[in-house]
Order: structure tokens, then sequence, then C-alpha cells
């Protein structure tokens, strides 16, 4: 009999397993070591799907996944609609001035306004890609902007960051990928 | 103002809700009439505030107030008035306006529609109903104020509300789905209310059936909508995704669905009474556990919306007081729901508890590959997906012998049938009929989709075909009647109507499932204005590609040409003109493809438009889907058995007869046991 009692007490159990998982992920989300918007990308470990755009500064210039290759890069995916993008701008500013690569995918934005936001925020791109119907924004699978894409020297994409990056990504997830920059 | 006099109505219904959880359960509890009858009242009033508060929601949004912060984020003056009317709940502060007052409205209608409850305990379920109010309310009024204000700085135009949600899909389907959550809160606090009173007999599962059958009936059309809405509007084809969001609002409709069924057990025979009312708390529970899931931000889904998490926090913590209470009081007082009534052998009950058993592991597995990959995260573990796979190889398994069951449980009576009685005649005719279409079917299917022979096409046409047999030739013996099977029908009691129609819209979404799982065609083309593409046996032209400007968009428009492909060229005929979209939102700077569908029942040819590759070239997808309409027609017959049920003169009969006085004066399990086997004895009325 005091055995069926117990049993009684199974639901309320497992709810509390629930419970103590919640609240320790809902913790871990206030003080950003878990971030649900960090996506698996199917990509990783593959090489950057292959596409061919012009630049965002030169419209006669055409690019192909060649032209990342060589060395260990960001691929930063923006635009000028994007509020957060221009928070994550100045920690790119940073970066390139540290000398790390970092290439910009324009993502369905305006070919004017975008080279406008550059000239008055600063440029930290090696080049930015003019993706304005957002083609390889899709093969990529781009859930939204911003989101940068970790590249080696082969081109292969090595982890995917969806949101702003800053020092504390930069230092938690790139660095521990051992690339050289 | 208008706002500050929605902000201050809402404000309002707290107290309200603050009484209404507390002083008619105090009268129960001391058995003070007028504190008991305040109830009803307290009911009316808060759905009188909320009506207010939502009335001058609408408005804001309706006049384009962009001073009200949510307005200004989430509308746009450009927006159609309905959409407009919509972005209500397109967001997460309205989207809980519209769940506590939903829940007002079901308390309203409880405290309306149990005049013949007694006092005490309608007093009580509606005090639990207040219970739940107020939590929600708190929750809405110090972290989530709907009516916040830009005082500071105006906007003069909306952000424009989120292009996905600019449909008319979802203009309903939220409403549809909330209605089925928060309608599981009535079931909910019946059984908190037999907990509390220990009473549980045949009138209280009598009590509990008709609303547990509305609110799944809602569940039922809010989850096929945002079905529907997934497969046209994302543009992909897919219909399910098993998504966490889906299957946030797919686990509570397993749960409904159980409790449905051991509802009917437990009024016909006083079986499975715990059992009950665990799941009736399970079901509010998981309804609980999808809002949080979506409300907190801990999931990613494609619809998650901005999320925070100190109300994560808030809502966890609600979570605990109504689920962890409930659970504990259940575990306090379920030994003495124990059921006095025995079962054995061959009977409904074993089939039912069968039907159950199974449903249970299937929500189990749901509930598993959900929660999976959070708690790996909680654990450090790693980042893990889990996908379709899992969820097809897992759930598909568990659902077959649930279909195999339902040919065969109707023609099983309650208590103990002898397997010399049973008439195995209905069920050889069944399975001969079952294997014939199946067989002619999957050849037919199979050669007009060039598909090779599919078992699982087969299994499907088979397990459709047994339910719709067993259930018509269920129907048909049971309204033989010497005045004629009409006559007979007419006769047959509308829970029992309501049990055939729902389960033959099984029968028909299954049939969708397994086909347009099977025979679907896609493809992925490059197409120039003048070409032509065959897939399967029709061929696509695309004729024309121009732009629109639409009220808030400006988009792209193709014009594609439908023929059949006949191999003799004689394909003039023109069987439909197609006209997919790209859209791009002026407001959001959004980008979304507009699919065009010509639906058939049999099928549906599907094309969405693409990149654009180069001048006048164009990538489209073009898919065809048969029989894929089924999934969601099915699904309505199922709402409409649902509905159908509810009108049984057994729940208006304790409408109509006199009020009992108190429930004391039932001795429930006597009284419930004995009229049962009067029913048992006479089986072809049982449901009369």
């Amino acid at each position: 009999m005091m055995h069926d009692r117990i049993k009684l007490f199974i639901p309320l159990l497992i709810f509390f397993l629930l419970v103590a998982v919640f609240f320790l992920l809902q913790n871990r989300m206030v003080t950003g070591e878990y971030d649900p918007s960090e996506l698996p990308s199917a990509l990783i470990g593959k090489k950057v799907p292959e596409f061919s755009l012009t630049t965002l500064g030169d419209d006669t210039v055409v690019k192909t996944r060649d032209d990342l290759v060589g060395k260990a890069a960001l691929l930063n995916v923006w635009a000028t609609w994007c509020i957060s993008c221009r928070v994550e701008h100045a920690y790119l500013n940073q970066l390139a001035e540290r000398g790390i690569t970092v290439y910009g995918l324009n993502y369905k934005d305006d070919r004017l306004e975008a080279n406008r936001w550059l000239e008055r925020l600063g440029n930290p791109y090696q080049f930015n890609l003019f993706d304005s119907e957002g083609i390889l924004g899709l093969h990529l699978g781009v859930y939204g902007a911003p989101e940068t894409y970790v590249l080696d020297r082969k081109g292969v994409i090595r982890y995917r960051h969806v949101g702003v990056l800053n020092q504390n990504i930069w230092e938690s997830k790139v660095l521990p990928l051992g690339l050289n920059w | 103002m208008i706002p500050e006099i929605g902000h201050f109505a809402l404000l309002l219904c707290l107290p309200i809700a603050l009484m209404l959880a507390t002083i008619p359960l105090l009268g129960a509890v001391r058995g003070n009439r007028l504190w008991m009858n305040a109830a009803p009242i307290m009911a009316a009033g808060q759905w009188l505030f909320l009506l207010i508060s939502f009335c001058c929601l609408s408005s804001a949004f309706l006049t384009d107030d962009f001073s009200v912060k949510l307005v200004a984020m989430h509308s746009n003056s450009k927006l159609p008035g309905y959409f407009k009317f919509s972005a209500l709940w397109g967001n997460h502060e309205g989207s809980l306006l519209l769940w506590v007052f939903i829940l007002s409205s079901w308390t309203l209608a409880v405290a309306c529609f149990s005049r013949q409850l007694p006092d005490d305990i309608r007093a009580r379920v509606l005090s639990v109903l207040g219970m739940i109010s107020l939590g929600f309310l708190a929750f809405v009024i110090f972290t989530s104020n709907p009516f916040e204000r830009l005082l500071l700085n105006p906007v003069a135009e909306g952000r424009d509300l989120n292009p996905l949600l600019q449909d008319i899909g979802l203009i309903i389907h939220p409403p549809m789905l909330y209605i089925g959550y928060v309608g599981f809160a009535v079931a909910f606090a019946f059984a908190i209310t037999a907990l509390m009173t220990e009473k549980l007999d045949a009138a209280w599962a009598r009590w509990s059936r008709p609303w547990t059958n509305i609110a799944w009936a809602f569940l039922t059309v809010g989850i096929a909508l945002g079905s529907w809405w997934a497969y046209y509007e994302l543009g992909w084809g897919g219909w399910w995704f098993w998504d966490p969001v889906e299957n946030a609002s797919f686990m509570p409709w397993l749960a409904g669905t159980a409790l449905v069924h051991s509802l009917a057990a437990t009024e016909k025979r006083g079986v499975f009474r715990s059992w009950t009312l665990l799941l009736a708390i399970l079901a509010f529970s998981l309804s609980l556990l999808g809002t949080f899931l979506v409300r907190s931000g801990i999931l990613v889904s494609v619809h998650a919306f901005a999320s925070d998490p100190t109300r994560g926090i808030f809502i966890l913590a609600l979570l605990v007081i109504v689920i962890g209470s409930s659970l504990l009081l259940y575990a306090l007082k379920a030994p003495a729901m124990r059921s006095a009534v025995r079962f054995n052998g061959i009977s409904r009950e074993t089939l039912l508890l069968a039907n159950n058993a199974l449903l249970t592991v299937a929500l189990a597995t749901v509930l598993l590959g959900t929660l999976f990959p959070l708690f790996m995260k909680a654990l450090n573990a790693g980042s893990y997906s889990v996908g379709p796979p899992y969820f097809n190889s897992m759930f598909i398994p568990i659902m077959i012998p649930v279909l195999i069951l339902m040919g065969i449980a109707p023609y099983i009576h309650w208590k103990q049938t002898r397997i010399s009685s049973v008439q195995i005649r209905p069920w050889v005719f069944s399975l001969s009929a079952a294997i014939l279409f199946s067989v002619i079917g999957t050849i037919y299917m199979s050669s007009h989709y060039d598909h090779d022979f599919s078992w699982a096409a087969a299994l499907t046409i088979a397990l459709s075909t047994w339910i719709t047999v067993t259930t018509g030739i269920h129907l048909i013996l049971k309204s033989s009647h010497q005045e004629g099977i009409i006559s007979g029908m007419k006769r047959l009691a509308p829970s029992y109507w309501g049990m055939c129609i729902a389960h033959f819209g099984i029968a028909i979404t299954a049939l969708g499932i397994g086909l347009t799982s099977v025979y679907s065609e896609q493809r992925d083309v490059r197409m120039e204005v003048g070409q032509s593409i065959s897939l399967g046996s029709y061929r696509y032209q695309l004729v024309d590609i121009r732009g629109i400007e639409g009220a808030n968009y400006r988009s792209t428009q193709a014009t594609i040409n439908v023929y059949m492909a006949e191999a003799a060229g004689s394909s003039d005929k023109t069987i439909a003109v197609l006209l997919p979209e790209k859209r791009l939102y002026y407001a959001t700077k959004n980008v979304m493809t507009e699919a065009a569908i010509d639906p058939r029942l049999t099928r549906d040819l599907y094309v969405a438009l693409g990149e654009q590759l180069d001048d006048g070239v164009w990538a489209m997808r073009i898919h065809v889907k048969p029989f894929v309409r089924c999934i969601w027609l099915g699904t309505l017959f199922m709402a409409l058995g649902g509905v159908i049920a509810v009108a049984d003169k057994r729940y208006r009969k304790a409408l109509l007869s006199s009020k009992p006085k108190t429930l004391e004066s039932v001795n429930s399990a006597a009284s419930a046991t004995a009229s049962v086997d009067v029913l048992a004895l006479n089986p072809t009325n049982e449901n009369n």
C-alpha cells in the first residue's frame, strides 16, 4: 500500500526535474552562458557554398569562394536595416585593427546606403560581397543579420554565431578553435 | 486616453481575480452560500473588465496610435485593417492579454452553463480558474504591460508586423490554439475540485466531458491551422516540422485525446478515476509548459518572438506553483480516488486502457525529443538537435496499433465480453476491404505517380479503410431498427455520432499523411519566360514575370500555366494558372515567398518562386502533393465530432432536471456502479 502511494509522487518528481533543468538554463541565459540562438550549422566542417557576387564597393568586380581562401577569416553577415549590426560594427573595427581578416556579406541591402554606412562608421572589411537577393545567404542558411561564420584558411566553416559578435564570444567561442589568426 | 482606460481596466481585474480565487473557495469550505454564489458575478466582472481592456488595445492598433509602444513595435499605418487587429496578438504582450481574456471567457462560460452543478462544486471550480487567472494577470501586469507608452520619443510610423504573420491563417491560428490550450483549464479545475472534495463519480465525469471535448476540438483546429499556414506561407511545401513549438501544441493534444477517452470509461464504468485526474492535470500542465517554452525564449524556433529572461523566470515560478501544487495534491489525494470497479479480460475498458497507454507513450516520446536538446545543454553535454527522423521513427509505429484498435474497440462491450459472443464477421469484411483497397489503391497511385510499389502507402490505405469500414458497419448495425436504418440513425445519440465522425476524421488525416509522404514530388528548377518543365503528369510553363505593388510591399509575380503532360502533345487545355510571388515588405525589408497553390482534394500543385538567377531567369520550386488536403480535412471532421458529442442529451438532461442539493446527497460510487450495470445489460442503448 505504501509502495502504491509512493508511485503517485512520480509525476511530481519528473516535473521538478524538468523545472530544475529549465531553471538552470534560464540562469545561464541571463549570464549569457547559454544562448538559444547559437544554432549549429549544417555547413560546419564544409566549405562555403560556391557563389559569384559583385562587391559592394564596385559592381564590376566579381568575387567567388576562392577569394575567401588563404587565411583564417570571419565572414560577417550584415545590413543597414539591421540595428544590432550597428552595435556589432565597433567591435568588428577593433578586430580589423588587430589584423584579423574580416569579409563582409552585405545581405538584402541597398548598395548606396550600405556604402554610406561604411564611410560613416568605418570599414573593417577586406571586401564586401553584395548579396541583395540573399542568394548566398540562402545557401549558407542565414537566419538573420548579424551572423558570423568563422572560416579556416581553406575556406571551411568552423563555427557559426547568430547575433552580435563581441569580446565575450570572441574569447569563449572563436579563439578556442585554435585557428592561426 | 483610451490606452490608459484599458490599462486601468486590466489593473482592476487583479483584485477581482484575487477575490474570485479566494472567496468562493472559502465559502465552499465553510458552507457560506452567499460567498459561494458570488463566484459567477466575479467571473462576469473579470470578463467585462478584460473585454474593455482588450477593446482598448484593439482600438490603439486600429487607429495607429504609435504612442503605444506595442503598436509602434508591431504595427504600421499601411497594414490592412484586419492585420492591424491581428497584430494585437502577433507579439508577446498582446498574445498574453488574449490568453487571459480567453481564460476569463471560459470562466464566464462555466459560470453560466454550470447551474446544474452543486453550489459548492461550482464555487470551487470557479475559484481554481480564478487562481490561474490571478497568476497570469500578475504576469501580464508586472512583466508584460501591453499599454506601455512611448511618450518621450514618439514615432511617426510603426515598425510593422512580421510579414510571416501577415496572413489570414495567422489571424485565426493563435486564438483557436489558445481557446484549446486554455480550455483544458476547465477540465483541470474540475480535477482539482474532485481532489479537494475527494469526490469523483459518474456525474463529475459527465460535467467534465463537454468542456474537455470543446477545448480538444478547438485545439485540433488550432494545430491544423498552424500546419496549413506553415504549408503555404513558409514556402517549403512541408506541413509538419516537429518544431519544438509545434510539439508544444501537439503534446496537450495527445494528453487531451487520452483524456477524452479515459473520461468516457470513468463516466460509464467508474474506472481509471485516478488516471483521468492525472490526465486532466497533465493536459493543462502541458499547455502551460508550451506557453513557457515559447514565451521564455529558451527554445529557438520559427515561432520564437523576442523574449526576455526575467519573464522566463516569472512564468517558471508560475509553472511551479500551478503544476507543482496540483501534482502534489494529486499525490496526496489520489489514493482516495481508487476505482472500486473491476474489469477484466476482453472489455472496452481494457482496450481504452491500451489506447491511453499508447497515447501516453507517444506523448512521452514527443516530450523527450523536444526536451532532450535542452537537457543536454543544461548538463553542458553539447548541442543536439532532434529532428524528424527521430520523431517519425518513434511516433508512427506507436500510432499504428492505435489505428487498429480504433476499428476493434467499438464492437467490444463494457465490463467483459466473452470471446464467443463477439461477432467477427464485421472484422473479416473490413479486413478484406482493407486489403483489397490497399492493393488497388497502391498500384493505382504508384503507376499514376511513377513510383515503386510502396509498403508504407499500402499500410496507410489499409488502415484508413479498416477504420472507415469498421466504423461504417458499426454505425449501420447500431441503427438497424424495425422502421429502417434511417429512422434508426436518427435515434442514435449525438455522442455516438461524434465518435464515428471523429474516427472517420482520423482515417482521412492518416490517409493524407501517408499518401503525401510517399508520393510527393518536388523539383528545383531554373525557368526562363516561355520555357516548359514537366513534373509527374503535369507540364508547367512560365508565361510572364512582372512587378506589382501591394499595400505595404512590392512584389514580383510569376504567371505559370499548368497543362496535363499528355504524350501526344494534345496538352492545350490549361488546368491551372499559378501566380507565385516574392514580396519585399517596405517597413521591415523582409523578403517573403508567397507560394501559389492549385488545391484539389486528390492533389495540390504548389509552386514557390525562388531567386532571380539572370534577366528573366528564375529559380522555382515545384511540388505535386497528392492528398495533402486530406490532412486538414480530417482534422475538421475530428473537431466536428468533438463538438457534436457535446450535444448529447445526457449533458443537457442534468441541466433541465432539478438541481441536486449538494454533492453529499449523491452517493457516488454506488449510484455510478448501479447505473452502469443497467447500461451494461443493455448494450445497444448505452449511449442513449
